[in-house]
């Protein structure tokens, strides 16, 4: 356990996939549970399209970028850095190679080094919330890190497991959709945006936090940071090498796109429209 | 050609193909910030005519202001291409922001940098590097653009001072700047041998500025006069030699017509997006016109134009970082872009049809923007002869 003057890690683990920014779909890597219906938002330049097989959406040829929950997690994690509370950032992404890219955006915005946990083609398919969280607890342990800050969901599968799972998994006490953190000594004061309002928790470190949309607002990536970024290092692993099998226990039976709007119908009269609510059994 | 020569044209063209890591990052993080920060302001900062103070200072704190000065001195410390990715982005999002971007790193930035004494590179550089302060460039007169060899601002040396007197038109940004590179005539029978550079911060006793003009676009940047009467500036104020004025204000346009290139294209870029978004959603006769073979042809024309002036625009930054000569590809390239500009912002309200002419959409805003581009750091027709002057040269006999 460690005080906070000496909080080594704060290991910012970015979700690796997509995210629907400027209408950029994206590649999701957890299975739907049943045959849940995949979100598609319209947006302006792209279309997401569910494949022919209908085992996910297509994703080939189309732009990736960090989810937006993830950048916010990124950014907390180096205001500590700014604020000299935590020594060195690491940004954690699981993917095949173009998550690189990602990584790199993170090392732009200030993080120290970054690791590139490879999983590619079928694996990467099927990885979802759990073998990524046994991959997380495997790194923390290896980097002992202190503070975990992850997104507190993606924004293609809208899972908000992975942050959950770690936590669980390390046994670590967790801070979700926090929309304030403070460190205080050894503490961690969260501040959770939850359906009733605002829930404020003091959990002790090593921690798992999950980044809701108000933490912060992320930086853009300055023109000299950027050019460190080329010289900061990333680092290949393998799940293997951390132990973790990231064979899938789960299986999509199906993806659909959402129903088609229908029509709506015109009544003349209020009459008539509690008439065919009733009809409809809504009323 | 030599094996070796053609080896490394063949490297610049497929390095021309696919950007480098670094420019791809730094290009996207641009983009972002004008997709975010300018494209939803633009269109107001154009109605109030206002300078983008705020912006300017976020863009400084991204080091967006002055992209090739080295880092010791608070830049930067990227390459000309990379500028260029930049201004083009950022004139995507904002014209006027593009240009007043482009005249800080280029027009004012650029010759001090090449030209300064040391001390001069931290007392005119620094400060200028933050987005906190910004700097101008003043050549033209009322009586002189393309003839700028025909200066009649004067410079008397009276002691231990320059006194500064005349007039100077068409200064952007004069209004907002800290400072202004200033040429002046040193010795007039020397012609234009005897122009001389001068460094003057403003505001500044014997320096006003005119009324900021009204202008067809680009109307959150500031376009004036600065009228210098009995201007004092202490000796160490002159820029390099005396009587280099001509060679600085030449070299330091070689390099601006770039940035203006790259302003161009991302003005383009903007009526291209407007314009072909517009044919996805407007339907007519049954079918969204995009499917309409008039309009296509439109959209083929004016992907190409851009296309083209940018990749002329990148090979003249390439030269140029390459420390090689490159003046006609940066005629070519500014020429080039700022057709494109015009060309496509006027195809695109042809798309847009009646929504094309009025300001709900942006398309007459890059119509008035564009139409600059072709005046400025060099007309086209003076881009033309410096074109077929080194066209001749290259066939002389």
């Amino acid at each position: 356990m460690h005080r906070s003057s000496e909080v080594k890690h704060v290991a910012s683990y970015l979700n690796t996939r997509g995210c629907e920014c400027f209408g950029q779909p994206c590649e999701s890597h957890c299975p739907v549970l049943t045959d849940r219906t995949i979100h598609v938002q319209l947006k302006t330049f792209i279309k997401i399209r569910v494949k022919p097989d209908r085992t996910g959406v297509v994703t080939d040829g189309v732009k990736h970028s960090m989810n937006p929950f993830c950048e916010i997690a990124v950014e907390e994690a180096i205001k500590l850095k700014e604020k000299k509370l935590v020594k060195e950032v690491v940004a954690v992404s699981c993917g095949p190679q173009q998550v690189q890219e990602t990584i790199r955006t993170a090392l732009a915005m200030g993080a120290d080094r970054g690791i590139h946990v490879e999983v590619s083609g079928k694996d990467y398919e099927t990885l979802g919330p759990l073998q990524v969280s046994k991959i997380f607890a495997a790194l923390a342990k290896k980097e002992q890190a202190d503070l975990i800050i992850l997104g507190k969901q993606a924004i293609d599968d809208d899972c908000n497991q992975t942050g959950q799972m770690t936590a669980a998994l390390l046994d670590w006490p967790q801070g979700t959709f926090a929309s304030e953190m403070t460190l205080e000594a050894d503490k961690l004061k969260v501040v959770r945006e939850v359906d009733g309002g605002l829930e404020t928790i003091k959990i002790k470190l090593p921690a798992v936090v999950t980044a809701d949309l108000r933490l912060n607002t992320p930086r853009y990536a300055t023109l000299p940071n950027i050019m460190k970024a080329k010289k900061k290092k990333i680092a290949n692993v393998k799940p293997a090498d951390l132990g973790v099998d990231v064979c899938s226990r789960l299986e999509v039976l199906k993806v659909d796109e959402p129903p088609q709007r229908q029509a709506g119908v015109k009544v003349e009269t209020v009459d008539d429209l509690v008439g065919k609510l009733k009809e409809a059994g809504r009323v | 050609m030599t094996l070796r020569l053609w080896h490394r044209q063949s490297l610049m063209t497929t390095q021309l193909a696919e950007l480098p890591e670094l420019h791809q990052m730094m290009r996207q993080t641009c983009r972002d910030y004008a997709q975010k920060e300018l494209a939803p302001i633009a269109a107001q900062l154009d109605k109030d005519h206002k300078f983008p103070a705020k912006q300017v200072k976020e863009l400084g704190a991204m080091g967006v202001m002055a992209v090739e000065v080295p880092e010791s001195l608070g830049g930067a410390g990227m390459d000309y291409l990379a500028y260029c990715l930049a201004v083009e982005e950022l004139s995507r999002g904002c014209a006027s922001t593009g240009v007043i971007v482009s005249v800080n790193n280029s027009l004012y930035l650029g010759p001090i940098l090449k030209f300064g004494t040391e001390e001069q590179k931290k007392q005119w550089i620094t400060p200028f590097t933050t987005g906190e302060r910004v700097g101008c460039f003043a050549l033209s007169e009322p009586g002189n653009g393309s003839d700028a060899g025909a200066a009649s601002t004067l410079a008397q040396q009276e002691g231990d001072e320059w006194v500064l007197s005349g007039t100077k038109a068409w200064i952007t940004n004069c209004w907002d700047a800290s400072a202004t590179v200033v040429f002046a005539t040193t010795d007039k029978s020397l012609k234009h041998k005897g122009i001389s550079a001068f460094l003057v911060p403003m505001p500044h006793p014997g320096l006003s500025l005119g009324k900021k003009e009204d202008k067809l676009g680009i109307r959150a940047s500031s376009t004036a006069n600065i009228i210098l009467e009995d201007c004092h500036i202490p000796l160490g104020n002159m820029l390099g030699e005396r009587g280099m004025g001509f060679k600085i204000a030449m070299q330091t346009l070689d390099s601006g017509r770039l940035g203006i290139a790259a302003q161009a294209l991302g003005i383009a870029q903007a009526a291209l997006d407007c314009a072909a978004d517009y044919a996805h959603k407007r339907t007519a006769f049954g079918a969204p016109i995009g499917k309409l073979q008039a309009i296509q042809f439109k959209l083929a024309d004016m992907a190409l134009a851009i296309e083209s002036a940018r990749l002329l625009t990148w090979r003249a930054a390439m030269l140029r970082d390459a420390k090689k000569p490159f003046t006609k590809e940066a005629a070519m390239a500014k020429l080039a872009a700022s057709e494109a500009a015009t060309f496509v912002s006027h195809q695109a309200i042809q798309v847009l049809g009646g929504m094309g002419y009025v300001t709900d959409m942006p398309a007459e805003r890059h119509y008035r923007d564009a139409r600059i581009t072709e005046i400025y750091e060099g007309t086209s027709e003076i881009q033309r002869l410096v074109i077929a002057n080194n066209i001749l040269k290259e066939y002389q006999q």
